[in-house]
């Protein structure tokens, strides 16, 4: 298992490894020391490996992923896992804002609180959440499943369009367009496996109400025209 | 951009190592503003003395002629005098030395500002030896305005307080308005300086640093991390959408502030400090007893 120090060799050269390995590698286990907060750790991975930080990540760590296992034994900083086309990040601690922004696949889960924005303009990542996420998340998302264990902030699901937002806990207010919609058995069915995947044993999904769009906000309409 | 930092102290044998360890983290934030830097120290003070901290040129001789206690670091001299010479040495300062800027005044603060990368200010101005019980900093990537030393941070604008800010303010024309006729002066053209008047004015109405940072949340309008000191107090406010960064590091020993986490790495302990991302529209405020 190839080790990366990095109090002894720069973060560019472990990107620069990771983003040279071949598809069918057989360096499949990494692990980072002393990550220090460093950005852009593991970020643009595109081969089905695992990578361990063994400590706190700065911003856009695993930004862009496919494929790639990164697990992050610390908190996170801004906008871990941006841009996510597949696999799976695992950060252990908290993330800060904007975790999974604009993601495309792939699954995300988070086992302390996410801070702000939490899934922003979300684009088909399944986002699960062990703690509570911060104001204005799932802003302006489209697609994919945003699980919240805890609770959520304000303006939850402002201006969505698509999602399926799941909540345990209190949801402080919803955001313009977002309702609370019904659960039924294939959204049941559908959380189940999103619990199952992120490793969730003792949490039903009859404990969550569900959340989307009402797609009112989908077209212009010519009521709100004194509005501009 | 820009980045702030904030240390304050809980374990009084960290207070040596409180210079070196917020030079440590201004360091760190270079990446975030490399055009100037500046930082508050709460060090050494007595009750019927006053602390003015005067930058410019030609220092020496001041001292001598004022008759009173100096340090001289740099472009920055810190006078050391009784409470009851205050005026006289104020007045000494505007008729004979108009060229000067008084950056800092109070019983324990001490406050320098310079252009140039955060580690050659810090160094300058001897930071890593300093010792207090509490120091705030700011790196400044200047977007708006020239790089000079008076769009620098912090700013103080009322006795043993001052304030850094990552953020712009939108309605701090008009503020300024408002607080000039109270008695708020103001000595430069940046926003930053009126939320500093602005607290000063609420605290001179009698309201606590908590207090005035709570009331700040409906009357500034604009982004912004403020990290705050005051001779006892040190607080940290957001605004309500969180716009900038801010990560908070906790022990028994300190409190931390940081731009980014990888500010506080060099901290002691900081392994087993609860890290955490203070809230937005929320006011953390510690005092010393």
């Amino acid at each position: 298992m190839p080790v990366v120090d990095l109090a002894a060799c720069s973060k560019r050269d472990l990107n620069a490894a990771l983003h040279a390995l071949p598809a069918d590698t057989n360096e499949t286990h990494w692990r980072v020391e002393n990550p220090a907060g460093q950005h852009s750790l593991a970020a643009g991975l595109d081969a089905p490996v695992t990578v361990e930080i063994a400590g706190h990540a700065g911003y856009y760590c695993a930004g862009m992923n496919q494929q790639a296992t990164v697990i992050v034994e610390g908190n996170a900083g801004v906008g871990v896992a941006e841009n996510m086309m597949s696999g799976m990040v695992h950060v252990k601690g908290d993330a800060s804002q904007s975790a999974g922004a604009t993601a495309h696949g792939g699954l995300l889960v988070i086992d302390g609180n996410a801070s702000a924005r939490c899934g922003i303009s979300m684009k088909g990542i399944d986002i699960v959440v062990k703690g509570s996420i911060g104001p204005m998340s799932a802003f302006m998302a489209q697609a994919g499943n945003l699980v919240v264990l805890g609770d959520a902030g304000d303006a939850l699901g402002d201006s969505i369009y698509e999602t399926r937002i799941y909540v345990r806990g209190s949801v402080r207010s919803l955001g313009a367009d977002c309702i609370e919609k019904e659960m039924r058995p294939e959204h049941r069915q559908d959380l189940q496996r999103l619990l199952d995947a992120a490793g969730i044993a003792d949490v039903s999904a009859d404990e969550f109400r569900r959340y989307g769009s009402a797609r009112k906000l989908y077209n212009f309409h010519v009521d709100n025209a004194g509005a501009y | 951009m820009c980045g702030i930092v904030g240390l304050f102290l809980k374990d009084s044998s960290l207070e040596p190592r409180l210079g070196g360890l917020l030079a440590g983290m201004l360091e760190v934030m270079t990446d975030r503003g490399p055009d100037s830097a500046g930082f508050a120290v709460y060090g050494a003070g007595g009750k019927d003395h006053v602390k003015l901290t005067v930058r410019g040129s030609e220092l020496d001789g001041i001292a001598g002629a004022l008759g009173v206690e100096a340090v001289r670091r740099d472009t920055h001299l810190v006078l050391s005098l009784p409470l009851a010479e205050e005026d006289r040495v104020r007045g000494w300062l505007a008729t004979q030395r108009p060229d000067l800027v008084v950056t800092g005044a109070g019983q324990r603060i001490e406050l320098y500002k310079e252009v140039g990368l955060p580690a050659d200010v810090a160094g300058r101005f001897g930071l890593p030896a300093m010792s207090g019980t509490h120091g705030i900093g700011h790196t400044r990537m200047a977007t708006e305005s020239a790089v000079t030393t008076d769009g620098a941070h912090p700013f103080s604008t009322g006795k043993d307080q001052c304030l850094v800010h990552n953020g712009s303010l939108s309605n701090h024309r008009s503020l300024r308005r408002l607080l000039e006729p109270q008695g708020i002066a103001f000595s430069t053209d940046n926003d930053s300086e009126v939320a500093a008047g602005y607290l000063t004015w609420r605290m001179r109405q009698g309201a606590s640093l908590a207090e005035a940072l709570e009331a700040s949340l409906d009357d500034l309008d604009g982004f912004f991390t403020f990290v705050v000191g005051t001779e006892n107090g040190f607080a940290v406010l957001r605004d309500p959408i969180s716009c900038k960064p801010a990560v908070m590091a906790e022990t028994e020993r300190y409190v931390a502030f940081g731009s980014e986490y990888r500010a506080l790495v060099g901290l002691p302990g900081i392994e087993d400090a609860r890290v955490f991302e203070p809230e937005p529209a929320h006011v953390y405020a510690w005092e010393r007893n």
